[in-house]
């Protein structure tokens, strides 16, 4: 059986272009963590249930595990290691989980941030029914939440801080 | 800094992408994938690689027939207990038999992974399909068998007796006789289990990365199987996605193929378990039928307690052996049951393996003990927390010895504890006094509220043994290491805080590595909550030996006496005379005479520039050079740790959708290192306690398929799932270790079906004795009941 077809596939990735050589059918999870090294992004089910590889595709939230690498071909991509606004110090979300302990093991960590990142983007103060409502598409087998929804919350008071939103 | 809230020093690395999970590790190295049966029991008729031959990237493909001797023997009994009368454990790879779907048959090695699962799909096995035994009660009647050789399913049988306890209830005024069941769940870390092995050939040595809890437990494992010394084998435990019991068994079939494969190839060989692999490949637990007869007074004090027990272990006994025994020896909790009796038969099935899954047994036996204190109060009509009190361990009672045998072959002898206390706090969070008015006044508008309470007793930090190593080096800085692992318990925050603290030296200065056999090589792993206990202490007793020997060595510098010194922010000084001080790094220095200066701070220690006695040697008799101590804890017995749950539910009258209103802990583990870390591990304890008691359980069918392996269809809790938890802390100091602590982390799951079933109980007036509860088994409960009296329960008083 010879090899498959690969080919050139091109994405801006945490604001740089990027590119690599795959076959159609590398998943944008694998494509990222393997292909360019970025392996930030985790991936607990492959299924596209437990929102560990939730990257940021154009601003909004996506299963990379479910995506095809060649369909996110010349989008842009937002991972964990492109969360930080790049002077060394981290985000509001970021800052947020660790002052309110919403990590633990930290493998689902990336995808939350990300999810959090884009919920907090288009609604600056949710309610707590709006936090839940926001992360209920990923699971953290460790902390229980309870102090996930203080970060988000917590996330939310220092970009309201910061003032710019970012 | 110890017992502050300190946020945790792993969390940095881990919010910006850098943390290092195994698959995060050998870019560029082979992929395993496994082939693993179909069936839950077959006989292999034959294995035909042929089509998978010409798939691109292919490296090798493996079968028994391949395996050498040690590597394709059946994998070791862990946990050799004497009433382990049958053990049997499977092969890495199957040679003969399958005995449950998943078991593993082919291993392929290839370029990529998806070209290894390209492999695996073209391998063909041919099956001659046997009958499977799926079920605790199929296995108990054993028409069939899992292991040919194994009469009755059998694999152990234990009775643990304390006075006469079928007498006791027999001669009581009040007996009570009932049967409770616990399904399946599982641990289910988001990150699977997964191994990377590096064959150095020139030095002939092998590197191994295992997602583990045990990291020393592999390497002893992999060196006896590959047949290498201990010393050319280092296992690494990277960050680790979670852990919660699955991964502390060793080493697994592919933990010792992958590394086997790497050596014969000359490659990098890698696996990384996928969701259903992990599902059909990895371990489970809980299952248990549990039949019950207790005898009681008026006032529901317990007088006999006989307790029968069915562990369905699954196929191979490596080490789920050990649930049923923790089940037997923790369910009395925090009360005295009078006579005792407890029996189990551990039972092979043809389903997926069992291992410790966080609680280990625990959740099964605080079921059936505080679903026996509800049974009392309903029966005598008792407030539920009164007949508690009235079985209640006195204070004054500890330390108090049940006299059982625990799990680590010593007596069961609790070391401290105050549980009426706890009751009063517990009672006062949750709003205990006066429910029956709120529950009323719900009823009145329509709905059905009820509240309920459980109460358990955690044996946390078993031996044998844990170690350290602290090293200040000529920068002043503090490495750390002890041999067990890290799963995100914040290992790298509380140790810190633990040798900063006694050392007297800013955190930030302080590093700790955990489950790196290069760093440390003694250890035994993280379960059972014995982290803190195990590794805190002999860190703390490692640090000891540090400080004096840097007292001794500044107290010469100083020409002080090292019982008038102390070290403040990395300085030693003379007591009241913080002119006359020196550095830890100037320490560190002095520590270690030297021939060679490679820079300035070495050239302060060189012979020539070190004073002394020109008739005494550098090193004096008994020392050792350089600035670093390692010191070990090995406990005589368990610290026992508790805790009280109590819950607030709602049940919709319609739907019997069952909502958790509230949610209380009281929690008592010794001294705490750090309270955020110990409420985190409760949150999350309690969360996989809603898990077990309403969402989780593994679903065989009757030919042994297990019909939810995915996050589709075994229901996990989202953050919409879990009650926010209120927390309240009682320290009562362990006084059998240094630094009086307990442990921690299985504490949050363990009561937790009991008090949703009592809360339930109470919002239904119907009998709650099987666990887990999903609405549409509600539903069917309240049908049954509303033609069957014997399974409505009289209101309670509280």
């Amino acid at each position: 059986m010879s090899g498959e077809p690969v080919f050139e596939i091109t994405m801006t990735v945490n604001g740089v272009r990027r590119g690599a050589r795959a076959p159609a059918r590398r998943l944008l999870s694998d494509f990222l963590r393997h292909d360019l090294g970025l392996t930030g992004t985790h991936v607990g089910c492959e299924h596209g249930v437990c929102g560990c590889c939730t990257v940021l595709m154009d601003g909004d939230p996506v299963r990379s595990c479910l995506t095809l690498a060649i369909t996110a071909a010349g989008h842009e991509i937002t991972t964990v290691e492109g969360l930080a606004p790049g002077d060394g110090e981290p985000s509001p979300v970021q800052r947020a989980f660790q002052e309110c302990h919403g990590l633990q093991c930290g493998f689902c960590t990336p995808g939350f941030l990300c999810t959090v990142t884009a919920l907090l983007r288009d609604n600056p103060r949710p309610t707590d029914e709006e936090v839940l409502e926001g992360i209920s598409g990923n699971l953290c087998r460790c902390t229980g939440y309870q102090n996930i929804v203080a970060s988000v919350h917590r996330a939310a008071e220092l970009i309201a801080e910061s003032g710019d939103g970012s | 800094m110890f017992g502050e809230p300190i946020p945790r020093r792993e969390d940095p690395r881990l919010l910006t992408g850098q943390g290092r999970y195994l698959d995060d590790l050998g870019r560029g190295a082979l992929a395993a994938a496994f082939v693993r049966s179909p069936h839950a029991h077959a006989r292999i008729e034959g294995i035909d690689v042929d089509a998978a031959l010409d798939v691109d990237g292919l490296v090798a493909i493996y079968t028994h027939e391949d395996l050498p001797p040690g590597v394709g023997d059946p994998l070791p009994l862990l946990i050799p207990h004497p009433a382990l009368t049958h053990g049997r454990t499977a092969r890495p790879l199957a040679r003969d038999v399958v005995r449950h779907v998943g078991e593993p048959v082919a291993m392929v090695v290839a370029r990529d992974r998806y070209l290894a699962e390209d492999a695996a799909e073209r391998i063909r096995v041919d099956y001659e399909v046997l009958p499977a035994v799926v079920g605790i009660e199929n296995a108990a009647a054993a028409e069939r068998l899992v292991h040919e050789d194994v009469p009755g399913n059998v694999g152990a049988h234990l009775v643990q007796e304390v006075g006469d306890a079928p007498a006791a209830v027999a001669a009581a005024p009040h007996r009570l006789e009932f049967r409770l069941d616990i399904e399946r769940s599982a641990s289910m870390p988001l990150e699977g289990r997964g191994v990377y092995a590096r064959w150095d050939p020139d030095e002939g040595s092998l590197r191994v990365y295992s997602s583990t809890q045990t990291s020393t437990g592999v390497r002893m494992a992999l060196a006896a199987r590959l047949g290498l010394p201990k010393t050319k084998v280092e296992v690494i435990a990277p960050d680790v996605g979670g852990g919660f019991g699955v991964k502390v068994v060793h080493p697994w079939p592919e933990e010792v193929l992958v590394p086997w494969a790497a050596r014969l190839l000359g490659r990098e060989v890698k696996w990384t378990e996928d969701r259903r692999e992990h599902f059909v490949g990895a371990a489970h637990e809980r299952g248990q039928v549990q039949r019950v007869r207790v005898g009681f007074d008026d006032a529901g004090r317990i007088l006999g307690l006989d307790v029968t027990i069915l562990h369905d272990h699954g196929a191979y006994t490596p080490y789920g052996i050990i649930v049923p025994i923790v089940t037997s020896t923790q369910l009395p909790g925090p009360y005295k049951p009078g006579a005792y009796r407890v029996e189990f038969t551990s039972l092979y099935t043809n389903t997926v393996i069992v291992t410790p899954y966080r609680g280990a047994g625990r959740p099964q036996g605080v079921f059936c003990m505080e679903r026996t204190m509800d049974k009392i109060a309903a029966h005598l009509g008792l407030d539920r927390a009164e007949v508690r009190a009235a079985n209640f361990i006195r204070p004054e009672e500890f330390p108090y010895d049940q006299g059982l045998t625990f799990q680590d072959g010593r007596p069961l002898i609790y070391d401290s504890g105050d549980y009426p206390r706890m009751l009063e706090m517990i009672k006062e969070l949750i709003g205990w006094d006066g429910f029956a008015e709120e529950r009323e006044a719900a009823r009145r508008e329509g709905r059905r509220i009820g509240i309920g309470l459980g109460c358990y007793v955690e044996g946390t930090g078993v031996g044998p043994y844990e170690g350290g190593h602290v090293e200040i080096d000529s920068t002043g800085r503090v490495h750390v290491a002890t041999g067990l692992t890290s799963q995100g318990q914040g290992h790298q925050t509380v140790f810190a805080q633990i040798a900063a603290a006694e050392l007297g030296v800013p955190i930030e200065d302080v590093t700790v590595a955990t489950g790196d056999t290069r760093r440390f090589g003694y250890a035994v792993g993280t379960f059972a909550s014995r982290a803190a206990v195990m590794s805190g202490n002999a860190i703390a007793l490692a640090c000891r030996r540090v400080r004096d020997k840097a007292l001794r060595i500044a107290g010469e510098a100083l020409e002080a006496d090292p019982r008038d010194l102390e070290i403040t922010d990395g300085v030693v000084h003379v007591r009241g005379d913080p002119t006359a001080a020196i550095p830890l790094r100037t320490v560190a220095v002095l520590a270690n005479p030297l021939r060679y200066a490679f820079d300035e701070e070495a050239r302060r220690a060189t012979q020539f520039a070190v004073g002394g006695s020109p008739d005494e040697p550098p090193v004096p008799a008994g020392e050792e050079p350089g600035l670093e101590g390692r010191d070990y804890y090995s406990p005589v017995r368990s610290t026992f740790a508790s805790g009280m749950h109590a819950a607030v539910v709602e049940t919709d009258p319609e739907t019997a959708e069952i909502r958790i209103l509230r949610y209380a802990v009281v929690h008592d583990c010794g001294r705490m290192i750090n309270p955020r870390i110990v409420e985190g591990q409760i949150h999350g304890g309690v969360a996989q306690g809603v898990g077990g008691a309403l969402y989780e359980r593994m679903v065989y069918d009757e030919s042994g398929q297990l019909l939810n392996a995915s996050f589709m269809d075994f229901l996990m809790p989202y953050a919409t799932e879990v009650p926010r938890i209120r927390t309240g802390h009682l320290e009562t100091p362990s006084p059998l270790n240094p630094l009086g602590i307990k442990g921690a982390g299985e504490a949050g799951v363990i009561p937790v079906s009991a008090v949703i079933a009592s809360a339930v109980e109470d919002a239904e007036g119907i009998r709650i004795d099987a666990m887990p509860l999903s609405p549409d088994g509600l539903f069917r409960l309240r049908r049954r009941a509303a033609v069957d009296p014997a399974l409505r329960v009289e209101r309670l008083p509280a």
